[in-house]
């Protein structure tokens, strides 16, 4: 299969202040993070909170500007091009937000939200334009005669859709959705993973899903890349991942989320200690401080990713 | 199902009457400032005489109104020191006072949103070099930058208007920046990156729409001083000229004739000040409650 | 004693806004034996949250307000109290425990200082007994090095840590009753792993009743003894958590089970309940869940059921099963 986005050793560090003496203080939130995604996959990417999964996303499309590292889109690399030599990528790759009421501007009609995209990178005329918002409205489950209603007369399921269709009217190739169903309801949430899963068949379209829901990802995704402060710690595809995890973060996360079942009950093994710092990330491999394995060289070393098959990738002392 | 809900919904603006029509001291600034905006629309149908007529008509000076046998019939709240007619100076004053308050206002709204935008959206030096003017403009009293600022241009209502807008420009453009910073870490701002919306796309359609509440909010209370100083500034005799009506002037004409017992050419300019700034300030309360309950201070 | 620690008959709490009445609680009856774990679940808007203020009073008022039911704690009906009355069992024999723990801790007070006042205010305890009782229970909840954590300030801890202290507090006076209202939600999910962990230990230890509110299947299954599922503001299923999971009754309580992805099941498209969660200012007339329910017939449309028993401790809000008695 053909690549559609490719990221090397990509790297995004915030600076949040300098000390008394003039050293800067960096929060890594992406430190050396390289992958893949080939053209109609969908890539998980799944981490805890502050593991750096959400900046990577935006990174790729260039919302925020990666420190280092390179980013290739269909064989080109991005992660230099200006602002202005970006747009013609720009409609090519689009987002979906967690925060169905953040990520609408409240004073716009819908109609107008959704059609911004494509006055933006000016594709057709006022007229296609509407033809086209009202056949992506009808796609996503809107109802064309709610065109010119605003945001807040709107569900936090409704407002997800209004946020696909918007995604959606350029026609893009690649989409990064970010938690886009974490916020919503369950019964929503069903159907908001239906309809992205409908819309990525019939569009061809190539997805990076973010997300911390281990389970959603799993019923979603092809290929499943687990981060871990700022680090990718293990990426595979999906049965591989779930059936055979190798890192030990992988085999905790797997293990401590809750089965909707009582007879599954208590039978998890459970990671103790917090998620360290990323201002100050531990020496050698990020998660020795937590790892039931934990030898020496994990403390001294840090592991890179390295895979005996070339689809399953691990950066574990213990595996390779 | 779905679309019932939706229709159960107000609008925003249903949404906004009610919750004005629930705030008293609101509904009665309201009152207060659209009886002073249909006055000053109405003012030549509704004042019973010539606000300025010439030659003066001496004869008639410092006649009392109604409540009193001396009074001259027609000129219901007596006459000034140059027999003209209160009431029709009052009708025709609140005309002149309401534009100086707007237009002194207009000018501090589109000079206070255009650099405040400017220095909350781009950031760095350039809102430096901004703040920092806009600083050292709030380390003088405003009425005396004002006067300042007339003095350099010269005397005249228009010049006083245009001394006001410039004083207020400061507070016009921090209000709009602080709103500016919030608005533009809104997601949707950045998902106007994502899509490669030019800047000024972003601040036309997006920012300056978001930012309109506190503009409004304040813009009502400016409006309020704006009239307080641009009467102070005619009291000073370096507003408006005579023979126009302007509250501040028909004030400062006529003060030194309390003592004789004309109270009336003083005391209802002064009202008439009292009451529009009154209910802007009542108005501009309820509003800054009504859009936008996040600015309470 | 009695077996049955907490019994709400009835309960209404509606909400008097301007645009109309928000019936958040309508009718909700509930038991919770000694010991044992209540899960209440449902969506947002459900009434879940809003039932456990309720038991506590701490319903905002106005709007809110509640305008019937009883509600049966150690054989008193709380809502008969005085305000003096009900502040004695609040925080002394019933705590709670909320999803953000940043927001419920004052962040100008150090952790120690607020765990020792309450154990001052309910136990009689001096300030050196109270703090060395402080540092036990802490060290009980799992907080590492707790000598010096006992002096640290909220925003000095991690998310985990401070749910972590909410549990001390909640637990300092040893309550009969903990209400736990989304505990987990706002953790990651390795750390929730150890929090629902912490809560089951201490529950048997303490010999402590829980309720447990949560929109998730996942935790339900984990933590509780029965579960109460709740849509639009009243309980439609209730049951023993295996008898739940195995064979729910209620079209919604199915919906929802099979709505969710699971990690031990591998389906092709998830099953959909469709609609959304209905305005609670303007409920369907008849069972609310009916326009979303594909086995509604004319009887769900003009008359809302009533909760019967259908088997021992398995209770159900539904014409399908009204009909068939």
């Amino acid at each position: 299969m053909e690549k559609l986005v490719e990221v090397k050793n990509l790297k995004k560090w915030f600076l949040i202040g300098k000390s008394p003496l003039g050293k800067k203080e960096l929060v890594k939130a992406v430190d050396g993070v390289s992958f893949y995604i080939e053209k109609k996959e969908i890539l998980g990417l799944v981490g805890e909170s502050g593991c750096g999964k959400t900046t990577c996303g935006k990174a790729i499309l260039r919302i925020i500007n990666p420190t280092a590292g390179e980013i290739f889109f269909n064989g080109q690399d991005i992660s230099h091009l200006s602002r202005k030599e970006m747009l013609k990528f720009r409609k090519r790759m689009m987002i979906i937000y967690q925060d169905p009421f953040g990520s609408l501007d409240p004073r716009m009609s819908i109609g107008t939200t959704i059609a911004e995209p494509m006055e933006v990178h000016k594709i057709g005329s006022k007229k296609e334009q509407e033809e086209r918002v009202i056949q992506i409205m009808e796609k996503v489950g809107l109802f064309p005669d709610q065109i010119n209603r605003f945001p807040h007369e709107f569900s936090g399921g409704q407002r997800q859709r209004i946020g696909i269709a918007r995604a959606l009217a350029t026609n893009p190739e690649f989409i990064v959705a970010d938690e886009c169903v974490s916020a919503l309801d369950v019964s929503i949430q069903a159907q908001i993973i239906n309809l992205l899963q409908n819309l990525q068949k019939e569009f061809g379209l190539t997805l990076l899903f973010v997300a911390h829901d281990l389970s959603v990802i799993k019923h979603i995704c092809d290929r499943i890349a687990v981060m871990y402060l700022g680090k990718i710690v293990e990426t595979a595809p999906k049965n591989d991942l779930f059936n055979h995890p190798k890192h030990p973060y992988t085999q905790a996360l797997l293990s401590a989320i809750p089965i909707p079942d009582p007879k599954m009950r208590g039978k998890r093994e459970i990671l103790m200690g917090d998620v360290p710092s990323p201002i100050n990330p531990p020496s050698g491999c990020r998660f020795h401080t937590r790892c039931p394995l934990v030898k020496q060289i994990c403390k001294e070393e840090e592991p890179s990713l390295k895979s005996s098959n070339n689809i399953h990738y691990v950066a574990c002392h213990l595996v390779n | 199902m779905d679309r019932k809900n939706n229709q159960l919904k107000e609008t925003r603006t249903q949404e906004l009457i009610r919750r004005l029509r629930y705030n008293k001291s609101a509904t009665f600034g309201l009152i207060i400032v659209l009886i002073l905006i249909l006055c000053a629309i109405f003012a030549n149908y509704l004042a019973p005489n010539n606000p300025s007529p010439s030659p003066p008509e001496l004869f008639n000076a410092l006649k009392p109104g109604f409540w009193s046998q001396k009074g001259i019939e027609g000129m219901p709240l007596g006459t000034d020191a140059l027999g003209r007619c209160v009431l029709s100076r009052l009708l025709f004053g609140a005309r002149v006072s309401l534009s100086a308050g707007f237009v002194a206002v207009g000018i501090a709204m589109i000079l206070g949103i255009t650099f405040g935008t400017v220095a909350g959206y781009y950031g760095g030096w350039i809102d430096a070099v901004i703040m920092r003017i806009v600083d050292i403009m709030f380390a003088f009293p405003a009425l005396l930058l004002a006067i300042v600022i007339v003095t350099v241009l010269g005397q005249g209502l228009s010049k006083a208007m245009i001394a006001i807008g410039i004083v207020y420009t400061p507070q016009m453009a921090r209000i709009i920046r602080s709103s500016v910073l919030y608005i533009k870490e809104m997601e949707y701002i950045e998902v106007q990156k994502a899509i490669g919306s030019s800047d000024r796309r972003i601040i036309f359609h997006h920012i300056l729409p978001n930012s309109i509440a506190p503009v409004i909010v304040y813009g009502t209370l400016m409006l309020a001083s704006a009239i307080l100083d641009c009467a102070a500034l005619g009291f000073l005799g370096l507003g408006a000229q005579p023979p126009t009506p302007e509250w501040g002037a028909m004030l400062s004409k006529s003060y030194s004739y309390i003592v004789s017992g004309a109270w009336w050419a003083a005391t209802f300019p002064g009202l008439a000040i009292l009451f529009s700034v009154l209910g802007l300030n009542l108005l501009g309360d309820g509003l800054r409650d009504i859009l936008d309950p996040r600015l309470k201070i | 004693m009695m077996k049955t620690l907490l019994e709400i008959k009835n309960l209404k709490t509606h909400f008097f806004t301007h645009e109309g009445v928000v019936k958040a609680v309508d009718g909700v009856s509930l038991k919770v034996d000694r010991g044992k774990t209540l899960g209440i679940v449902g969506e947002s808007g459900s009434g879940k949250s809003v039932t456990a203020l309720s038991i506590l009073r701490l319903i905002p008022q106005p709007p809110g307000k509640i305008i019937g039911g009883e509600i049966y704690f150690e054989g008193q009906d709380l809502l008969k109290l005085d305000n003096k009355e009900i502040r004695k069992i609040r925080g002394k024999k019933i705590s709670m425990i909320f999803q953000e723990p940043m927001t419920s801790l004052d962040p100008v007070f150090t952790i120690g200082h607020e765990i020792i006042e309450t154990i001052q205010l309910h136990q009689g305890l001096n300030k050196k007994e109270a703090r060395e009782k402080a540092l036990e229970i802490l060290k009980i909840v799992g907080i590492p090095d707790v000598e010096k954590r006992i002096d640290s300030y909220p925003h000095e801890l991690s998310g985990g840590m401070r749910q972590r202290v909410m549990i001390a507090m909640a637990l300092s006076c040893h309550p009969t009753l903990l209400i736990a209202d989304e505990p987990t939600t706002a953790l990651d999910v390795t750390i929730q792993a150890q929090i629902i962990k912490l809560i089951n230990d201490l529950k048997k230890r303490f010999h402590t009743s829980v309720i447990l509110i949560t929109h998730d299947l996942g935790v339900i299954a984990e933590m509780c003894d029965y579960v109460a599922v709740m849509y639009a503001g009243q309980v439609v299923e209730y049951a023993e958590v295996f008898t739940l999971f195995e064979k729910s009754l209620h079209p919604y309580t199915q919906g929802l089970s099979k709505s969710i992805p699971r990690l031990n099941k591998e389906v092709e498209k998830l099953q959909v309940i469709p609609g959304m969660v209905p305005n609670l200012l303007n409920l369907p007339p008849g069972c609310p869940f009916h326009p979303r329910c594909s086995y509604n017939f004319e009887k769900c449309r003009s008359e809302n059921p009533e909760l019967i028993e259908i088997e021992d401790s398995h209770l159900v809000k539904c014409h399908l099963f009204t009909e068939k008695r």
